[in-house]
């Protein structure tokens, strides 16, 4: 069970090519000379050129990273809370209504999700912008945070935790000196994936978003529906670009801990 | 006063210790920013469709100030089985969301076993590279269809330049288009569990299988699919709820005969602004979709413990 079947290979093959081709064929024709996306003109940067003068986008970028950061952090505050909750804290009154808002939202059409949001900004008389868009993804970031905790408490050795507390230690000091470092790469990669599943969002943004704040995602989908253009595979590529970048260090990063803890 | 000094702190200790706030910061932030909401949704889809309908004055209309002379109906919900369009888009949806939950599922398991049987040191990279795309903008990969799909785009370019075919195929902005663009956009939700779940497997179980004399076909059957069932179910769920909602998708590569319940919504919200009848779609969705999202709690609750 070592080697690669025939079959194994060819549906790595056929997948891995179902998976890139589109993504690569993107990137191909953000360079291309012509506006048609079948005819290849010749290498050229200038849709790059043409973005870098382009006002909205800008505005929407920079809105949609500060949502994006800050959403993030705290999704991660609270997620990495949920996550210990949900996995150290035994029973407590109202667990099993706790644990279903948690999975709840991972797999909540988007559309439920924003119109209610919205309904409730509404209701409570919140003026959307920038702060309501942000309440969004907090929500539904904290949740993807809290599993990521969960599933590594699963594995997590409770002997460190009680050797402490047997000396002495405070519950709290406990957590911040030895469970939270042991945690740490799982904190980060919760930050990650909010930060990414922040940019990427539209369906949630659209709804909670007022004017003012628009963010990429929904001026990329204005100008999709108006048709396939090079400059939409311009910014394209380039938050593809900075997601596999920021990904691939995440995950060298990861790696080189778990070399050093091996070593150690 | 000095009895009060004292006893305020041990009140406040025994209510607000480590354990209750920690438990109750996230816990309050749900009940507020998504549970609330659906109770908001639900009074909504009650109100009068007649009061809501200005874009910009629901809200006052069912304020506080008019909310007694208001009555609770139906009306919106009525209206949804009066007129078949929602019918027939909710009907659509279950069928496309099952139709393509099964393709990514078969999909999906054929690329999941072949990473999970590929050689240790394969394993990890070839899982990331599945994992990539995940992180990749939803909206990019599916714009990223529109330029192959087209009837003027690469693939009837590649195909017509080799020979396949002589007329453009139309595959943009029918059905084919937006169960392609489900299938690839998912298939990651679905590999994913596929793959922790064949990963563990026990080998040898498929080796008795194998000295016993069964067939390598029929100990796929047999052993490995009822084993993996977990992995199935899991990954059926990531895709069936949300693709059921789904908007993005059916709008950019679905035509205009492409009912989903996600699009009605959006456009009952957005062009429409009949809030009333937006929130009673969104409630109807949802109670089609509460078992299987309990079931989905349920398997990954077990899952992680």
């Amino acid at each position: 069970m070592t080697r690669f079947s025939k079959f194994n290979v060819s549906a790595i093959i056929i997948g891995f090519t179902f998976l890139y081709l589109p993504i690569i064929l993107l990137i191909l024709f953000s360079f291309n000379e012509s506006r048609l996306v079948t005819v290849w003109a010749g290498f050229s940067t200038k849709w790059y050129v043409e973005l870098m003068q382009n006002q909205g986008i800008k505005d929407a970028a920079w809105v949609t990273f500060k949502v994006a950061f800050i959403s993030s952090s705290v999704a991660t505050f609270l997620g990495t809370i949920a996550g210990l909750v949900m996995t150290r804290f035994g029973k407590f009154r109202g667990r099993t209504l706790f644990s279903g808002m948690i999975y709840a939202p991972m797999v909540m059409p988007e559309v439920i999700l924003g119109l209610s949001t919205l309904l409730t900004f509404i209701t409570l008389a919140i003026d959307r912008g920038v702060l309501t868009v942000t309440l969004a993804h907090i929500t539904f970031s904290m949740c993807y945070v809290s599993v990521i905790i969960q599933s590594r408490m699963s594995s997590y050795d409770d002997s460190i935790n009680e050797a402490a507390l047997d000396l002495g230690c405070t519950p709290f000091r406990t957590f911040l000196l030895i469970t939270f470092p042991i945690i740490l790469p799982a904190v980060v990669s919760g930050w990650l994936l909010s930060f990414t599943m922040s940019l990427d969002d539209l369906v949630i943004a659209s709804f909670t978003s007022g004017p003012g704040s628009t963010t990429l995602p929904m001026k990329i989908y204005s100008m999709v529906r108006l048709g396939v253009t090079p400059e939409i595979n311009a910014v394209s590529t380039i938050l593809v670009g900075l997601v596999t970048a920021g990904v691939i260090t995440a995950s060298l990063i990861g790696k080189r801990q778990k070399q050093q803890l091996a070593q150690s | 006063m000095s009895i009060k000094e004292i006893q305020i702190p041990v009140f406040l200790k025994r209510t607000f210790n480590g354990r209750n706030v920690a438990i109750s910061i996230p816990y309050l932030w749900l009940l507020l920013l998504f549970l609330f909401p659906f109770v908001i949704v639900l009074k909504i889809s009650l109100a009068q469709p007649v009061i809501a309908m200005p874009p910009y004055t629901p809200l006052f209309s069912w304020g506080d100030s008019l909310w007694p002379k208001i009555q609770a109906g139906l009306d919106s919900y009525l209206f949804l089985f009066s007129d078949s369009l929602y019918i027939k888009a909710y009907l659509s949806s279950i069928k496309i969301a099952t139709i393509s939950t099964v393709l990514t599922l078969i999909i999906g398991y054929a690329i999941a076993y072949s990473i999970a049987r590929a050689p240790t040191r394969w394993r990890g990279i070839l899982l990331m590279l599945v994992i990539l795309p995940f992180w990749t903008s939803f909206l990019i990969r599916v714009y990223a269809w529109i330029g192959i799909l087209k009837t003027e785009g690469l693939l009837n370019l590649a195909l017509m330049t080799l020979g396949v075919i002589e007329k453009p195929l139309i595959i943009m902005n029918t059905d084919l288009a937006v169960y392609i663009g489900i299938v690839y956009s998912y298939l990651p939700f679905m590999i994913l569990p596929l793959y922790a779940n064949l990963e563990k497997m026990d080998m040898n179980l498929l080796e008795a299988a194998a000295d016993l004399g069964c067939r390598p076909f029929k100990t796929f059957w047999t052993v490995t699919i009822p084993l993996s069932l977990p992995g199935i179910l899991a990954g059926c769920f990531l895709v069936f709820i949300p693709v059921i909602g789904e908007f993005v998708i059916p709008d950019l590569l679905g035509g205009t005969k492409t009912l989903m319940i996600g699009k009605v919504l959006w456009g009952e919200f957005f062009y429409n602004r009949d809030w009333p009848v937006a929130s009673a779609v969104a409630i109807i969705m949802l109670l089609l979709l509460i078992v299987p999202i309990i079931l989905y709690q349920k398997s990954q609750e077990k899952a992680i413990s």
